[in-house]
Parts: structure tokens; sequence; C-alpha cells
């Protein structure tokens, strides 16, 4: 069976980690490379780095990172972050990352989609949708949940779906930060309507939160950092938790 | 020892090189006849399309090399496809070392799944010994649209939609449906037997 997947979220600036505490079991927690690998060692399904850099630098520190973590962790990975073009893509796919994920660019030229499924196939193509509730509906957010949009989170993911994404990574605004759960009503609907995986973010805090993103909304894998950094849940303590529940894990 | 990575058009070549390297193993990509020929041990990686994949090989009589080849050869994801006899994958006659069809998923309507299988799955009925120091039911990670039918020359079978070969293995050719290299530390086992071989 396949099994649910979950995925911890490190943000980078600078080629370093923004958040993260003391591990004990590694020499710097600001260092991106180490604590992939260490994810990955204590059972995390993929990983995703997403990089906040605003230099103008920031393409070539980043393709240069991603070369690293690729030579360093032996589980799959994606890096998000300001990627706008098809070049930006290639030069991060020849890094070595498995896949990218696009967000306010593809929003903004749809065509994008079209043309990386085309060039690198839907399976290395991550949408990144930040959705917020409001209105008595889930609207698109742009530029890190800056820039509000009058479109509906569920026609820009069926249209993402249709023009080659192959994965759509979901963001709750409400939810984020809160540990109150994942947006369980908005990452369903995408579920259960699109024919590609959904990654539901935003709002993790127990470990009954991921077996609900999974068991009620049909998430097939679910995103978290803080919780992970900060050591508050352990990953391989919450597979446990998941695999007791009967949610199909790697275990 | 010497380890050639097949270099082509549809490769996750640098992902293989590197887990190589994890492994403490340099290994020269390349497409070179007779560097390929020389080699101790072969790797035919793939991420791409059939029919590009099999022109390209063809226009560089790669793909007879590759039939003819006696040293074992690893052929992973795209790869094993392409060892197999025809991929309905824009209807693609292939190398033909397997004598299977590749077909293409068909999610039930009554009960919708998500295609391409993304993600980790386990792998059971492992007879080959590549996988010597795995354990049934170990997961891996898979990345596919299309899979190789089940036949004689399956080593591993796993379930998506129906049962279906993750492994294959025919005298020095072995193949695997799933990506070793990206399989944390059962793939990177699987890996290391093969090179052992």
């Amino acid at each position: 069976m396949l099994t649910k997947r979950i995925i911890p979220c490190l943000d980078i600036k600078d080629g370093r980690t923004v958040k993260g505490v003391n591990f004990e079991n590694i020499r710097d927690a600001g260092d991106p490379i180490e604590l992939g690998a260490l994810y990955a060692e204590q059972g995390a399904d993929e990983l995703v780095f997403l990089d906040i850099t605003a230099t103008n630098e920031r393409r070539k520190t980043l393709s240069e990172l991603v070369t690293k973590i690729a030579r360093h962790v032996n589980i799959p990975f994606t890096v998000g972050g300001g990627i706008s073009s098809v070049e930006d893509v290639s030069v991060l796919l020849n890094a070595g990352a498995d896949k990218v994920s696009v967000n306010t660019a593809a929003f903004k030229n749809p065509q994008l989609l079209n043309d990386l499924s085309r060039e690198f196939g839907s399976q290395c193509i991550v949408l990144a949708i930040d959705t917020r509730f409001e209105d008595g509906d889930w609207f698109v957010y742009l530029n890190g949940g800056r820039v509000k949009t009058d479109i509906l989170t569920t026609d820009w993911a069926k249209e993402a779906v249709d023009r080659g994404a192959g994965e759509i990574l979901l963001t709750s605004m409400n939810n984020d930060g809160t540990k109150q759960g994942f947006a369980l009503d908005i990452t369903g609907r995408l579920s259960q309507n699109l024919h590609v995986p959904v990654i539901a973010s935003g709002g993790a805090g127990t470990m009954e939160h991921f077996a609900d993103v999974f068991e009620k909304a049909g998430a097939d894998a679910a995103l978290a950092a803080s919780i992970f950094h900060y050591k508050e849940m352990e990953i391989q303590e919450l597979k446990t938790y998941l695999y007791k529940r009967g949610v199909q894990i790697r275990f | 020892m010497k380890t050639a990575i097949l270099k082509y058009n549809a490769g996750n070549t640098r992902s293989v090189l590197f887990a190589l390297e994890r492994l403490g193993v340099e290994a020269t990509v390349t497409d070179d006849p007779e560097e390929l020929k020389a080699a101790d041990k072969v790797i035919f990686p793939g991420v791409g399309e059939a029919s590009t994949a099999m022109a390209y090989l063809r226009e560089r009589k790669l793909d007879t090399l590759i039939k003819d080849l006696k040293q074992p050869v690893l052929g992973i994801c795209l790869g094993m496809q392409l060892l197999c006899k025809h991929s309905e994958e824009n209807n693609t006659d292939c190398i033909g070392v397997f004598d299977l069809e590749v077909k293409k998923f068909q999610s039930p309507v009554e009960n919708l799944l998500k295609i391409p299988q993304i993600g980790w799955n386990n792998i059971t009925g492992l007879h080959s010994v590549i996988f010597e120091h795995v354990n049934q039911n170990d997961y891996m990670y898979f990345v596919h649209s299309y899979f190789a039918e089940l036949g004689s020359e399956t080593t591993a079978i796993a379930n998506y939609v129906i049962n279906y070969s993750a492994a294959l293995q025919k005298d020095n050719f072995y193949a695997v449906q799933f990506h070793p290299e990206k399989s944390a530390e059962a793939g990177q086992n699987i890996i290391e037997s093969f090179l052992r071989l």
C-alpha cells in the first residue's frame, strides 16, 4: 500500500535554516544539510526546503546548497521560494532537487505550469497555494500571504492540475501557526476532487491532527515545521502513533 | 571496480551519482560505448518519457549496446521500463531484455486513485540477490504512471491499483521500478548489494 507522507519543512535564508532549536545530536541546527539528514534518519518521508532569501545572489547560493543537500540526504526533497521560470527550475533540478514548488509566479503566469510539466514532467512540479477562509469561501493569497486575490482556491487548484501541476501543497493561513489542527474542509475538498496528491500544511499541533488530516480529509501528505524544529513532536513517535491508529505509514 | 552510469536524455543521473558517492563509490556518467562495455557494473537510470528516451538511445545505437552487455546492469524506474519489450507510453517499442508489457495505471471509477503514484510503497515476494539486505514489506520510494506487468522474471511485487513488478531479473539484468537512490537506508542496501555482485 502507498503510505501517507510526513514532511518536515525547513525555511532557508542565506543558506541557513531560519527556525530550529538545539538538537543534541547535531552540531549545527542552522545547517540545512545536517538538519535535513537528521530528519531523514528519524523517518521523514520527504523534505521541503523553502528559500526566503531576497538578495540577488540567492540563485547561485541556493543551487549550491541544493547540490550539498542532494549529496547528503537519501530521501526525496522539494525546493521552493521565488521560482519564476523554466530556467530557475532547470538549475535547481540539475543541482539535484527532486521536485520544485511554485506559487505566486504560477498564479500570475499560469502558462508556466504547462511549460514546466512539458519540460520536466508533472511529477516534479508542486504547486503551492496559500489560502484563507473569508466571506464564506477559501481564496488564493499571493506573495507569502500578503496579497489577496478574488480567485477561489478550488478553481485555481483545478486549473493548475489541468495545466500540469503534479502535486498541490496547500497552506491554510487561518490555521498556520495556531497548532489547532489542519484545515480539514478545504484539504478534503481538494483531495477528493483532484487526481494528484494533496499535501496539507498549516496548523499541526498534536499527533491527532495528523491522523485527522489523513483520515477525515484524505490528504496524501502532511507538512509541518515548528513542531518538529522545536522538538514538540518526534517524527518516529508520530509515526508510531499513526501506525497504531491504522494509518498507512512507512514504519 | 569501474561503475558506469548511462548518460542519456532522461536521467536522474545526479541523484544516482550522489547515492554511489554516499557508499564511497566513484562512478562515471558516460554514453561512450567502449567505456560502457569495459565497466564492471552499469546503471541505467531514468526519469522521463519512454518514446523520447528510446529515440535518443536508438539514434546512438545504445539500445543494442545495452542489450548485449554481459556485466551486471541495474535499470532504475524508466530504465527498468525501457528494458521491457513494449510500453504503452506513446506506443513505444523498447529494448526487450524482459518479455513484458509496460502499461498505464487506470484509476477505478468508484475510487479515485492518484496518478502518478508518488510516495513510499512496500515490496513483497522478494527473491533476488540484490534484496539480500532488505526485508519483505520494506518501503521504497516510487514515482511513476506506468508499470511492468507481473511475469516469470518478477523478483519483487508492489501493489497500486493492481499487483505489478517492483523489480525484475534475467541473467545479468536487474531492474527496479522504485528509486533506490531516494529510498533511505533500504534503498542504499540494494545499491550496495548490486555493486557487490
